[in-house]
């Protein structure tokens, strides 16, 4: 008996059962990817710039704030870049008091002094802005996270890439423009105050308003005609309460415009008391609920209003409610985000690459079946059975990694098929050789296998070194076919050299005496 | 025993001078069809909107296009995509946004009644910035897997091998693209894909032939031949594998080539390509190169030798 055949049999036996196990159901093993199964690819690029620039702003009101509180008069705080502002002082003689003040400021660095203009620069450091733009990133993720969930998609993926990436995948979105919109929503809800000193017509055309104030648009769409109304409004820029101050969002169908749906909202404890105080001060006065920059409404405040609750309306249908409800509740996105690169693919179409990708790899591997049964007859077979292991290990180690198989990598696959029997070819095409030398059969085997091993090692090692270098290049698809292509060939290194050499053993290498080898 | 060679005695690299002719030419060809027609990349290295949509009925391209200008998207380019009711439309980055486009394009789409039903089947928008990057990563990808390939095979073989191999190799990606510019067909990422994985098969069967003659020179037949006649002889004696291997990974090609649907031919199409002239260059390229070098060097040495005789007969005159 030649050595450890029982143990080499265990082996195969162990790794066979495994693989089947790992396989078992396939639909539920074998992880899709989008292009085959249909779903949003989606590369956003977070503004982190957008985050650090707010960050900066609120720091020079908390600037002014912490000035006015001592008394020192100023006469003008500005952003600068989008890390920067610029203190003017009204008088010089406060330079020393503003400068303690400017103590307390402990992550900006103060530059460009002119102690006779009473002017100086405040920067956010490098360290600090770095932390903010990580911050925006990873808030991102998290909110994002959060509205695809209450969305309601099966298994999504959803992480960081790079430095300022996020990466999303949403397998089986029926409705993609819906899906992106909820996504890249920044969904800043803001509440400010109507400007009602100033005309608003007569500001939107020649563009200029009051210091502290901004011109927003109303944006009403006409259901007949489908033309877009905007109306314009003047509102103080600060906002006096955001959406962070929010417990929860809900939808109901709008009492006084019928069809329509609204959005009810109800503010944290803190966030009540701030708008009972605003609503308070500000009877008589118009509050505007603003969303990513546009009004939705601007209803008067008539009286006080304790409860913590408001309704935004706006033309909603149920899903527009719904999502805008979604996105409340998981709160804004720390900076704006866009679209970098999309891929969405249909459903049918990738149930129509997986079909044809399976029809390839069953007519090559059944032309390369027939082709070395008819070349190498009983090896052919042997080399067939060992060619079907593979593909089996192939799908089995996939599905065990959570590799994803995709259309590239099906293809990948169907190449493994016709390179995996090289390897076969190899070892026959030597024992061919060390036969024609006049060996015998069993030494002529042992030989083959023996000579071939190297060159086998050898070639395979090579492309799997161009496999991984394409797995850290590519991305998605590509991704896909360089682990579909690592894995066969390992697979291919296990079967043909320890597979094929049990099989052959245990045809050749038994008691009875060889008289030839059918190869 | 069906055989192809039997005891295979060609003289490949005797004929090396008109193999290297040859290769000239075709590389030239690809080259001037490179420079001339260029290569037309897809969108994952343009950036731009693609978009494939399958119809009830089959319209023409102009119907289509007439449908698409209703929102400015007159300029688009559009293809026949596999089938006659099934298309390809692709967007210049400057005119549209990913953002609703989709919507946009079933609506105006949806206008036209005599095209009737769309089905947008897959919407793809690369941005400039992620253009940009995937091709520096396709340089990079191919430009590393030579890199691999040089220092795998210098530390397993030597030096002169890893270079022919990567001057092989190199000389197929050219083909190749040569190729894909001659059949007006697309670089994309998965004939990027498909190029790598020629890179890997074409070296893979220059090992085989590397490995044959390390072995035979560790033997006594290869007492007393040239260098030439032990690279010839390892290149016969591997040849019956190496035809068989490329038979089947090129029928593997091609049937990926005729079943695998639209999506798949131009990355089939490289590997139909690069099979064969993988092949061819593995005999062609790297071991004749690698026979090139070893003369060179070895009759510098001799000429050295010499050299060294003469001074030494110098020196007895002074």
């Amino acid at each position: 008996m030649p050595r450890n055949l029982r143990a080499r049999s265990i082996v195969v036996f162990v790794v066979l059962v495994a693989s089947i196990w790992a396989l078992y159901p396939p639909k539920k093993t074998i992880n899709l990817g989008l292009d085959l199964q249909g779903g949003i690819h989606l590369v956003l690029g977070v503004e982190t710039e957008k985050h650090v620039a707010s960050q900066a702003d609120r720091a020079a009101e908390d600037f002014k704030a912490a000035l006015d509180r001592r008394g020192i008069g100023v006469k003008r705080i500005a952003r600068e870049g989008a890390r920067s502002f610029v203190v003017e002082l009204a008088s010089p003689q406060s330079w020393n008091d503003a400068q303690t003040v400017a103590n307390d400021f402990q992550t900006f660095d103060r530059s460009a002094e002119d102690q006779a203009a009473g002017r100086f620069t405040m920067t956010l450091r490098d360290r600090e802005a770095t932390r903010l733009a990580d911050d925006a990133v990873r808030q991102g993720v998290e909110t994002i996270r959060n509205r695809v969930d209450q969305f309601g998609v099966a298994e999504p993926i959803i992480t960081r890439q790079g430095a300022d990436r996020i990466l999303i995948q949403l397998p089986g979105v029926q409705d993609p423009e819906r899906a992106k919109a909820l996504i890249g929503k920044t969904a800043l809800l803001e509440f400010k105050l109507v400007d009602d000193k100033v005309d608003a017509q007569q500001a939107a055309t020649s563009g200029q308003v009051p210091e502290g104030d901004e011109l927003v648009y109303q944006r009403r769409v006409d259901r007949q005609s489908k033309t877009e109304r905007r109306t314009p409004y003047v509102v103080q820029k600060r906002a006096l309460l955001t959406g962070g101050a929010l417990t929860r969002a809900d939808v109901s169908a709008d009492p006084n415009s019928p069809g329509n749906w609204q959005v009810a909202i109800e503010f944290t404890p803190a966030g009540t008391k701030v708008f009972g105080d605003i609503t308070e001060q500000n009877v008589g006065r118009h509050l505007a609920i603003i969303l990513d920059g546009n009004l939705y409404s601007a209803p008067r405040i008539n009286e006080r209003i304790p409860g913590g609750r408001a309704v935004i309306t706006g033309q909603f249908s149920v899903d527009d409610a719904r999502d805008l409800a979604i996105v409340l509740r998981a709160g804004a996105l720390p900076a704006p985000v866009n679209i970098l690169e999309e891929r969405t693919v249909g459903p049918s179409l990738g149930a129509d690459s997986i079909r044809r990708g399976m029809i390839a790899i069953i007519a090559s591997a059944a032309i390369v079946f027939v082709f070395m049964l008819f070349y190498y007859r009983l090896s052919g077979l042997i080399a067939d059975v060992a060619l079907t292991l593979n593909l089996v290990i192939l799908f089995a180690c996939m599905a065990a990694f959570g590799a994803t198989l995709t259309l590239p990598g099906i293809a990948g696959i169907a190449l493994t098929v016709g390179m995996a029997v090289d390897t076969n070819i190899l070892i026959f095409e030597r024992i061919r050789e060390e036969l024609r030398v006049g060996k015998t059969p069993r030494s002529a085997i042992d030989a083959g296998f023996s000579r071939a091993l190297r060159t086998i090692i050898d070639t395979h090692l090579t492309v799997m070194v161009t496999a991984a270098i394409l797995y850290n290049f590519g991305t998605g698809p590509v991704k896909g076919f360089a682990v579909s292509l690592f894995v066969g060939l390992a697979a291919s290194l296990f079967t043909a050299y320890f597979f094929t050499r049990l099989l052959f053993d245990v045809v050749y290498m038994g008691r009875r005496k060889v008289q030839a080898v059918s190869i | 025993m069906i055989q192809i060679f039997r005891d295979a005695n060609y003289n490949f690299i005797g004929n090396r001078k008109w193999a290297y002719i040859v290769s000239g030419l075709i590389t030239v060809i690809g080259l001037v069809s490179l420079v001339t027609h260029g290569l037309r990349y897809d969108i994952d290295f343009t950036g731009g909107t693609l978009v494939q949509v399958r119809f009830d009925k089959t319209p023409s391209v102009g119907t289509i296009r007439s449908a698409l200008s209703r929102i400015g998207l007159g300029e688009s380019i559009i293809q026949e995509f596999g089938s006659s009711n099934e298309f390809i439309l692709r967007m210049p980055l400057a005119s549209t946004s990913s953002e609703e486009l989709g919507k946009r394009i079933e609506g105006a789409l949806a206008q036209e009644p005599s095209i009737g039903k769309a089905e947008l089947r897959r919407v793809e928008f690369v941005g400039p910035q992620v253009g940009k990057e995937l091709q520096w990563q396709a340089i990079y990808a191919v430009l590393f897997g030579l890199g691999g390939i040089l220092l795998y095979i210098a530390l397993r073989f030597d030096m002169k091998g890893g270079v022919a191999a990567v001057i092989a190799v190199f000389h197929d990606v050219l083909v190749c693209l040569g190729a894909i510019s001659l059949a007006h067909r697309e670089f994309s990422l998965p004939v990027l894909a498909a190029l790598l994985t020629i890179i890997g098969y074409s070296v893979n069967d220059t090992i085989v032939a590397y490995d044959r003659l390390r072995e035979n020179r560790g033997k006594t037949i290869a007492k007393g031949k040239t260098f030439a006649v032990q690279m010839n002889d390892a290149v016969n004696q591997t040849l019956s594998r190496t035809i068989l291997t490329a038979l089947t990974t090129f029928l593997s090609a091609v049937i990926l080539f005729i079943f695998g649907g639209r999506a798949l031919e131009d990355f089939a199409f490289v590997l139909v390509v690069g099979v064969i002239t993988g092949t061819y260059s593995t005999t062609y390229i790297a071991a004749a190169l690698v026979v090139d070098w070893t003369e060179y060097v070895e009759g510098r040495m001799r000429a050295r030798k010499k050299g060294v005789v003469k001074a030494g007969e110098a020196r007895k005159i002074t």
